[in-house]
């Protein structure tokens, strides 16, 4: 059984709970990212980097 | 595991892993630049009222700086007739993602040396994201609590990330003394990567009092 299936299977109630549920916990999941995981992992990617440093990193 | 199952979970995680990209990628192009908007926004009108309600008292000379505080507006005709960006003290990526950061070992405003700053080309705010649009000619004017300095761009080039000596007093001669009033503008290039640098160098061509602004700004 894959992951979203037994997500679904183990959301209680009917269908239309269920896919409140699960839209509840995606907008959870996407708050998370935004406010804590991508902040956390921008500054280790090397796309933004504009200053000029002896070191190759944004100073 | 059946072989159905190994395909089904390996399909769910190629999903997963392309939905996380694309919101890595709406993160990126979208929400930072909503959080820095808010920022500069903010940092602006307070610099606005600053400058034009000056605190009683205001000894002449620029006044000191906290590091991380907007001290100065910067105003660029080649960007647009309405164009402006707050300048924070330093280049850590907090700074630069509420306005153009100026690198706190280089000289301010109006002063003998190299006033230099950095700016986002791409996401946070991107306050340089046309700064290739600037040419010779083209005037960046920086306006501090006292005054409106005229800086005329001199030269544009792209150099290394690690060409460090075009923040120099006298950019390209480490440890000359400086004896003119210059501006160096760097931002990534090109516009969505990182491996190099576009570079604006500037020279002062006139300064007016706070309370006359220059004609490109909408002064007389």
């Amino acid at each position: 059984m894959t992951v979203y299936a037994s997500l679904w299977r183990h959301l209680p109630g009917p269908w239309p709970v269920k896919v409140i549920c699960c839209v509840v916990l995606a907008m959870g999941l996407v708050a998370l990212l935004f406010l804590v995981v991508f902040p956390w992992l921008d500054p280790r990617l090397p796309f933004n980097h504009v200053t000029v440093s002896a070191a190759l990193v944004a100073t | 595991m059946s072989g159905r199952a190994v395909v089904r979970t390996f399909g769910e995680v190629l999903i997963t892993a392309g939905a996380l990209l694309l919101l890595f990628v709406a993160y990126q192009v979208w929400w930072t630049n909503v959080v820095a908007n808010r920022a500069v926004a903010a940092q602006t009108n307070r610099l606005l009222n600053q400058f034009e309600h000056p605190p009683p008292g205001l000894g002449p000379g620029p006044s000191p700086v906290e590091p991380g505080q907007a001290f100065a507006l910067m105003y660029n005709t080649a960007l647009g007739d309405h164009w402006n960006r707050p300048v924070v003290q330093g280049v850590t990526l907090a700074d630069l993602a509420r306005g153009i950061g100026h690198y706190p070992q280089t000289a301010m405003p109006g002063q003998v040396g190299n006033f230099a700053v950095a700016g986002h080309r791409a996401t946070n705010g991107e306050p340089f994201a046309y700064l290739d649009r600037v040419g010779r000619g083209d005037d960046v004017i920086v306006r501090t609590d006292l005054s409106w300095f005229v800086y005329r761009v001199t030269d544009v080039s792209i150099v290394a990330p690690t060409d460090v000596d075009v923040i120099d007093p006298v950019p390209g001669r480490p440890g000359a003394v400086p004896n003119e009033q210059l501006i160096t503008l760097t931002t990534c290039s090109p516009r969505w990567a990182s491996y190099a640098r576009l570079i604006v160098h500037g020279v002062l061509v006139a300064t007016s009092p706070e309370s006359a602004p220059p004609a490109a700004v909408g002064g007389g």
